[in-house]
């Protein structure tokens, strides 16, 4: 008698999806043909590198318009056909894209700029400087959404931050006073959100809708009370001076960009890291994120589930508001109405669009700034591509992430949730 | 199949809270949940959530009054003037907010009844935009999905109702349907898309209209500054004016704004409430909305539901916008849809979702608003404080514990507004 083994059925693995090296590989050859189409024959682009003093002064670069167009689409390519092998052995394609989303865009910037100067540092020093509230506020919602609470309210944070910094700054002749008074403003708002998600249970985004529109109404009345009054009384905060880091901002590039600010933009730094390091390494990190993924389990080995929901949300609250005065100390000094135009929903899109994750949110922030400032350096340079399409694209890119055409994103598990005990 | 694709994630919160306490509803009858609590929370809690409101705003006007704050200065001296300006400060705002809702009393006496009633008409000007955008939101809402895009899809509306309207040339009336119909269809497209990708991807409605809102204002930015829609002339952007025969007649004339197209707005009311009370679709709309587990268990097909519910949103966003287009401005200018579209999560949430609760907190709002113009006018108020109001009153009203608990109101405690879902399903 034979036995015949049981034909055991084979965990079979399915193979990586090839959907992100097709997406990329189409993108870079439809773009880079269009880019190189596009850019004319016998026009020349300089890519100027200098801003401010640094060690070794970068010549401007000046490159036949389609050669170079060409080059980085080629480039872009190669970036491409690099994420085939990788994707085969299920590695992070995070380098392949980037480097095929710099190229992409340089082969842009090659037939855009042709015949005219594009400085290029300036253009990224813009970009981090758009994207530092954006950064803020993405890590208020990264923090208050990693807890199980929607943050619709980053808007209004940063509004308020902005407001109390400026009248703070301003009432006491100092900017770093303000500098003070604008995270307390937020994590005030912070505070409500908080009350009425995790004590009244009300509907998190109702609550957060509702808090913007409050904060509109008070920083609005208040500034055509006072502000507009007595406007040297009220809301002539000096500007925070920038402050050049030794020797790191003497390197070419990357020192004027980085090490040649002002004070917020280093908080900035110092933010992004501490919450990427709470929360992943920390044992405050591991409970928050428990509470915001699975609060029942939370619950059961004793996390108070509510109040640390409670306390991320105000600290997240905090957060946006520090953020909020780079609008008025950190760049313009003067408070205006509404002046923080929708960037709190940009801040939202960025952390969806980063996964809830503190670097995942600060590259799409910086993504987000990028987008913005190119607008602005192409409508001085004058664009083929209207500058409206430009600014849709943060929004644009959001969807089809939410969508899944670049990789799907899941929230907290618990995210908007709320917790009641039975 | 278009059942949506709840993305799977083992451990997430929806998953487990049934099967962990077997006892509560399922989260998908949240929306359940909230219809039956908003429903039932009772008259004396909304009117204390005003009564709450206005105390909080009168603290506000009084403490930044310039007459208060200057008699403070000599307050030990003579308190009896700071109290007199805390109150003459807080009665002159808020009796010009009212006159200038309802009735100008001056004028009546003066037996101007066209100015007298001014302020009425006003504010059914302003509410009419209102009412059609808060009905854009309610109706999501009944079937379980937050509108946030109202603004959206006035604004991409805005362009088809132009396009029509100054484009055209139709007889007196037909023409003034056709713009009516093209921004009423641009609409329901913005808003459908919201529902489709919801019902294809499972994607949260709240982040694509908030997306959607910002690309359709964009959109409509770019559109103003096209050959095709920008008046000839000019560099700014604005559309030609609309043909006579696109708009809306005015109802009485003689410096009144008031226009037909408040009554197309009460008009949309009623077709709304009897959609949804009185048809399979309204029907299958609720149904969704109190269980969608339930819904897809009686064999609707949900994502087919959420369409059809935001592309009647979308359609009453674009007769929204037309009460703008079509009436008050009779041109396409980027800033066309004001703050309505925001304004409408109020007013939605204010009328507890019901159309006829929607036309009460329309009228409501809309009236805060032209009073609030007035009241900036005539005292020197700024009209900001509508705003506060407008946020506070809704803010108590979704939270009946907080307003039960400031007037010591006995009661069930746990009747907070409840709607939204996570963002993964």
């Amino acid at each position: 008698m034979t036995l015949t083994a049981p034909v055991v059925p084979q965990a079979r693995i399915a193979p990586p999806s090839l959907t992100r090296p097709i997406i990329m590989t189409a993108s870079a050859l439809v773009l880079g043909a269009i880019f190189i189409l596009l850019s004319p024959m016998d026009a020349e682009t300089t890519f100027i590198f200098n801003l401010g003093d640094t060690f070794i002064s970068i010549p401007d670069w000046i490159v036949p318009s389609r050669t170079a167009a060409t080059g980085f689409a080629i480039a872009a390519l190669v970036c491409a056909a690099i994420a085939w092998p990788i994707n085969a052995r299920r590695g992070s394609l995070f380098l392949p894209a980037f480097g095929l989303g710099v190229f992409l865009v340089m082969s842009f910037l090659a037939w855009v700029g042709a015949d005219s100067l594009l400085p290029i540092t300036g253009l990224l020093q813009g970009s981090l400087l758009l994207a530092v509230p954006l950064i803020f506020g993405a890590m208020a919602g990264v923090l208050s959404e990693r807890a199980g609470v929607i943050n619709i309210n980053i808007e209004g944070q940063l509004l308020v931050g902005a407001f109390l910094g400026a009248v703070v700054a301003s009432l006491l002749n100092n900017a770093y006073l303000g500098l003070v008074a604008a995270p307390v403003a937020g994590a005030l708002l912070g505070l409500l959100l908080a009350v009425f998600a995790t004590r009244y249970f009300v509907d998190q985004v109702v609550v957060g809708v509702v808090l913007n529109v409050l904060a509109v109404g008070l920083t609005g009345f208040l500034y055509s009370r006072f502000l507009t009054e007595d406007p040297d009384l009220w809301n002539n905060p000096e500007v925070l001076p920038t402050i050049a880091i030794p020797v790191l901002s003497d390197i070419p590039i990357l020192g004027p960009i980085l090490f040649d600010q002002n004070v917020i933009v280093y908080l900035m730094y110092v933010v992004v890291t501490v919450v990427q390091i709470a929360l992943f390494k920390t044992r405050w990190g591991l409970r928050l994120r428990s509470v915001g993924e699975y609060p029942e389990a939370a619950d059961s080995v004793g996390i108070e589930v509510n109040r640390t929901r409670f306390r991320a949300v105000i600290l997240a609250g905090a957060v946006a508001g520090l953020g909020g005065a780079f609008f008025t100390l950190g760049s313009v000094g003067a408070f205006g109405r509404e002046m923080t135009a929708g960037n709190g929903f940009i801040a939202l899109a960025a952390v969806i669009f980063g996964r809830w994750n503190p670097i995942g949110a600060l590259a799409a922030a910086l993504l987000f700034g990028f987008a913005d400032n190119l607008q602005n350096v192409l409508s001085i340079i004058g664009s083929p591509i209207p500058s409206q399409f430009l600014l849709m694209l943060p929004y644009v890119v959001t969807i089809l992430a939410v969508v899944g055409l670049v990789g799907r994103v899941r929230a907290p598990g618990a995210d908007g949730i709320p917790f009641r005990k039975s | 199949m278009s059942e949506p694709s709840t993305p799977s994630t083992g451990l997430s919160g929806s998953k487990t809270e049934d099967t962990l306490h077997p006892g509560t509803e399922p989260p998908d009858s949240l929306t359940g949940e909230l219809r039956r609590r908003v429903l039932s929370i009772n008259l004396a809690v909304t009117l204390l959530a005003f009564v709450l409101a206005l105390a909080i705003g009168a603290v506000l006007i009084a403490a930044s009054a310039p007459s208060v704050i200057e008699s403070l200065g000599y307050f030990f001296a003579r308190p009896f003037d700071t109290f007199a300006a805390v109150f003459n400060s807080v009665y002159s705002a808020y009796s010009a907010l009212f006159q200038g809702a309802l009735l100008d009393v001056n004028e009546l006496r003066e037996g101007d009844v066209s100015a007298a009633f001014y302020p009425l008409s006003e504010t059914f000007t302003v509410s009419a935009p209102l009412i059609l955008a808060g009905l854009a939101v309610a109706i999501p809402f009944r079937a379980g999905l937050f509108n946030i895009g109202a603004q959206g899809q006035m604004a991409f509306a805005a362009i088809g109702g132009g396009l029509v309207g100054f484009g055209l040339s139709l007889p007196a009336g037909v023409h003034l349907l056709a713009s009516l119909a093209a921004a009423m269809v641009f609409g329901a497209l913005w808003a459908g898309l919201v529902g489709l990708l919801k019902a294809k991807t499972g994607a949260h409605e709240v982040i694509t209209t908030i997306m959607l809102n910002y690309i359709a204002i964009y959109l409509l930015g770019w559109v103003l500054n096209q050959d095709w829609f920008q008046r000839e002339g000019r560099n700014d952007p604005i559309s030609p004016i609309l043909n006579e025969s696109a708009t809306f007649p005015l109802i009485f004339g003689g410096g009144l704004r008031i226009h037909f197209g408040i009554l197309f707005s009460i008009g949309a009311v009623i077709v709304v409430w009897w959609m949804m009370t009185k048809t399979t679709t309204g029907f299958r709309i609720q149904t969704v909305g109190a269980n969608a587990a339930a819904a897809r268990t009686a064999g609707m097909n949900v994502g087919r539901i959420w369409i059809v519910a935001m592309l009647w949103a979308g359609a009453m966003a674009g007769l929204a916008v037309s009460m703008n287009v079509n009436g008050t401005d009779k041109v396409v200018t980027a800033g066309i849809v004001g703050n309505i579209g925001f304004d409408a999560i109020t007013v939605a949430l204010l009328g507890r979702g019901s159309p006829f609760g929607v036309l009460a907190a329309g009228l409501l709002i809309g009236g805060l608003r032209a009073g609030g113009l007035a009241m900036q006018a005539s005292t020197g108020t700024p009209i900001d404080i509508v705003l506060v109001l407008q946020a506070l009153i809704v803010l108590f009203i979704a939270a009946p514990a907080l307003v039960r608990a400031v007037f010591r109101l006995r009661g069930k405690t746990a009747d907070s507004l409840t709607i939204a879902k996570g963002w993964g399903s």
